[in-house]
């Protein structure tokens, strides 16, 4: 990056605060891992921190266009009921499947696009009203839970490469390459940030908010989708679970904030998202490690959370005019 | 909204006046509820009997307690997201003073809702003094209570059988066969009403919803008036908590889960508007009851339970876009 070199940190300060937790954290956990950091532990720590994270990209790619999306993670749980329904026999059938996820995946998203821009509903109704909808079609797929997964598929997605590296990081990788960085990169992309701060201002200088908006719900949907699909080679079952779907629904926002993306839009980036979704994952881990009773482990959770999002008002002893509390 | 200029004020007077007076979503949430009682008696006469009527006011107490602490919340141009555990917190804590003997079993209902409060103030605090969003505040808390929750199930197993007075507020009926919990949620909500629109709290509520800055360059406390309506709403959470263990005769820790999205799209669907300072309680009122509703008579018709679900979805997204639209970019 070459132009202002204190506006790029600036700009990136929260990704880089969030890389920055995650990694002391993370070292912490393996220093005190039993068994070390082997590479099976560093897999199953990988495995359940990207599940997290690809639904956190999906929730950033919506905030960032001040929107919000109480939907991610009950498109996750439908994508998971239809991959453990169509995921199946051989290659050719089992692609087909893939795509059939993905594609159930964009519609959700585009459907939640649809009702926002052109039915001017606020994102949050929109999305819980949605979520219940897709939660239907879930249940309507998998009344009890069970299912299959191709077998070849899941232990890719799932299993170490050669040399130990987890998959599921190269999954991450992938996704953030593809999907993140050109959208990030391109017109579309400065436009949802560009509406997330200002949608007035946005409107006024032509920029093209109502395909910004389109194109960033959809793509939220197909990354839930790509969750609810990596959920399904985890867990080899799909399974309507409600209890699931709002806890990643809200897991998801609290690593938005955790990775420095601002829940007013137009700040922030997937990257931190994904690495406040890890953090977020190692701290569970972290109570694993350091023998915390199993009754505690909830409340400490909850109380390393709140404290989290409370270092974030440190802003406030910099602020100088009163006023600026009150946007 | 602009009010549309008076230009009659003689004898069509009174009855545009009225026209205008009344909330078309709030009108069109009575209406609602009309119709899906016609469809409901179209398949079975017994939806219009008194008994069904009053079985579903008293079923929509609860969430009626609950919305009226989310409608003020959301009045402020916020969102209370920590309503499942903070009901589960008011109701177990409530079954468990209740064990402590004849003191607790007294203090039983003041003590869940005072823990509601406490947990409503912590959310309080961290909006309106840390100016943290209450989207992510109110999850938060959530999750301590929950963590608070499964502490005191697992360490201290506590009583979760509810005392007799939350049964008699629950579940009894006074004269003329009113069930209690409608008693209870008139109570509330005429409270709400004078405390909305008659005091300088009330006031305040809507004039922070509309404009926070203004409001506070009003001389408005509203830094206070924030965080005393978090700690209402906790409060009237941990209430609907008390008046579900009640009714259930004892508490379970996941009790408030089905509560939450209900809660919020009552108020919505009753017109409030989701980015505040807007809205009637008449309106939470119609929203309730249409909630209520809508869940009891899909679950009447034997709908499996994914129908209900989608329907449940649609029939919001349908209401809304009737009339919960926001502006165009051009108005």
């Amino acid at each position: 990056m070459t132009g202002d070199g204190s506006y790029w940190l600036r700009e990136h300060k929260g990704t880089l605060l969030a890389f920055g937790a995650f990694v002391a954290m993370f070292t912490i956990y393996a220093a005190n891992h039993p068994a070390g950091l082997n590479a099976n532990v560093a897999t199953t720590a990988a495995n359940k921190g990207v599940l997290l994270a690809i639904v956190a990209i999906a929730q950033t790619l919506v905030v960032v266009t001040s929107g919000i999306d109480l939907s991610v993670g009950m498109v996750m749980v439908l994508a998971n009921c239809l991959a453990s329904t169509i995921v199946v026999g051989t290659p050719a059938m089992t692609a087909l499947g893939v795509v059939g996820v993905l594609l159930v995946g964009a519609l959700c998203g585009a459907i939640n696009g649809i009702i926002v821009i052109f039915g001017r509903l606020q994102p949050i109704v929109t999305t819980i009203a949605t979520g219940a909808v897709y939660y239907g079609a879930a249940l309507a797929l998998r009344r009890v839970p069970g299912g299959d997964v191709n077998a070849t598929l899941a232990d890719a997605l799932t299993g170490q490469l050669p040399g130990g590296v987890p998959a599921s990081l190269v999954l991450l990788l992938a996704l953030v390459l593809v999907v993140w960085l050109p959208f990030r990169r391109s017109v579309i992309g400065r436009a949802a940030y560009a509406l997330g701060s200002s949608e007035v201002a946005a409107y006024m200088s032509g920029v093209p908010i109502r395909r910004a908006k389109f194109v960033a719900y959809t793509l939220s949907g197909l990354l839930a989708s790509v969750a609810g699909l990596f959920l399904t080679c985890i867990t080899y079952s799909g399974e309507a679970s409600a209890a699931n779907g709002s806890t990643y629904t809200l897991y998801s926002i609290a690593a938005v904030v955790l990775g420095g993306v601002s829940l007013f839009g137009g700040s922030g980036s997937a990257i931190g998202a994904i690495f406040g979704a890890l953090m977020f994952r190692t701290i569970g881990d972290l109570l694993f490690v350091f023998n915390v009773e199993p009754l505690w482990q909830p409340l400490f959770q909850g109380m390393v959370l709140l404290a989290a999002i409370c270092l974030g008002s440190l802003r406030l002893l910099r602020i100088r005019n009163r006023l600026d509390l009150y946007g | 909204m602009a009010e549309p200029p008076v230009t009659a004020q003689n004898a069509g007077g009174a009855f545009a006046s009225l026209r205008r007076r009344i909330d078309p979503a709030i009108a069109w949430a009575f209406g609602c509820i009309v119709l899906v009682l016609l469809i409901g008696s179209l398949y079975s006469t017994s939806f219009l009997s008194p008994e069904y009527l009053l079985q579903q006011l008293k079923v929509a107490s609860f969430l009626g307690v609950i919305a009226t602490g989310m409608m003020i919340v959301i009045l402020l141009g916020q969102i209370d997201l920590s309503v499942p555990w903070v009901v589960a917190v008011g109701g177990m804590m409530a079954t468990a003073a209740a064990g402590w003997g004849p003191l607790g079993e007294i203090l039983a209902i003041p003590f869940g809702i005072g823990c509601g409060i406490a947990l409503g103030l912590l959310s309080g605090v961290g909006v309106a003094f840390l100016r943290i969003p209450s989207m992510v505040v109110t999850l938060a808390v959530n999750a301590v209570a929950q963590g608070l929750m499964v502490v005191h199930t697992g360490g201290f197993s506590p009583q979760d059988a509810s005392s007799p007075a939350m049964r008699f507020i629950a579940t009894g009926q006074s004269i003329f066969g009113i069930p209690n919990a409608l008693v209870v949620w008139t109570a509330v909500g005429v409270a709400a009403v004078f405390l909305l629109t008659r005091t300088t709290f009330g006031r305040t509520v809507y004039a922070i919803g509309n404009r926070e800055r203004a409001a506070y360059l009003s001389g408005a406390r509203t830094r206070l008036v924030v965080m005393a309506a978090f700690a209402l709403a906790g409060g009237l959470s941990a209430f609907g908590g008390v008046l579900l263990a009640g009714y259930a005769s004892k508490a379970a820790q996941a009790m408030g889960d089905p509560y939450l999205l209900p809660a919020i799209a009552a108020v919505v669907l009753g017109g409030t508007s989701i980015l505040g300072g807007r809205g009637s309680y008449v309106g939470t009122v119609a929203g309730v009851i249409l909630i209520t509703l809508l869940q009891s008579i899909l679950s009447v018709m034997q709908m499996e339970e994914f129908g209900r679900h989608v329907i449940y979805g649609v029939v919001i997204i349908a209401m809304l876009l009737i009339y919960g639209r926001g502006r165009k970019h051009s108005e």
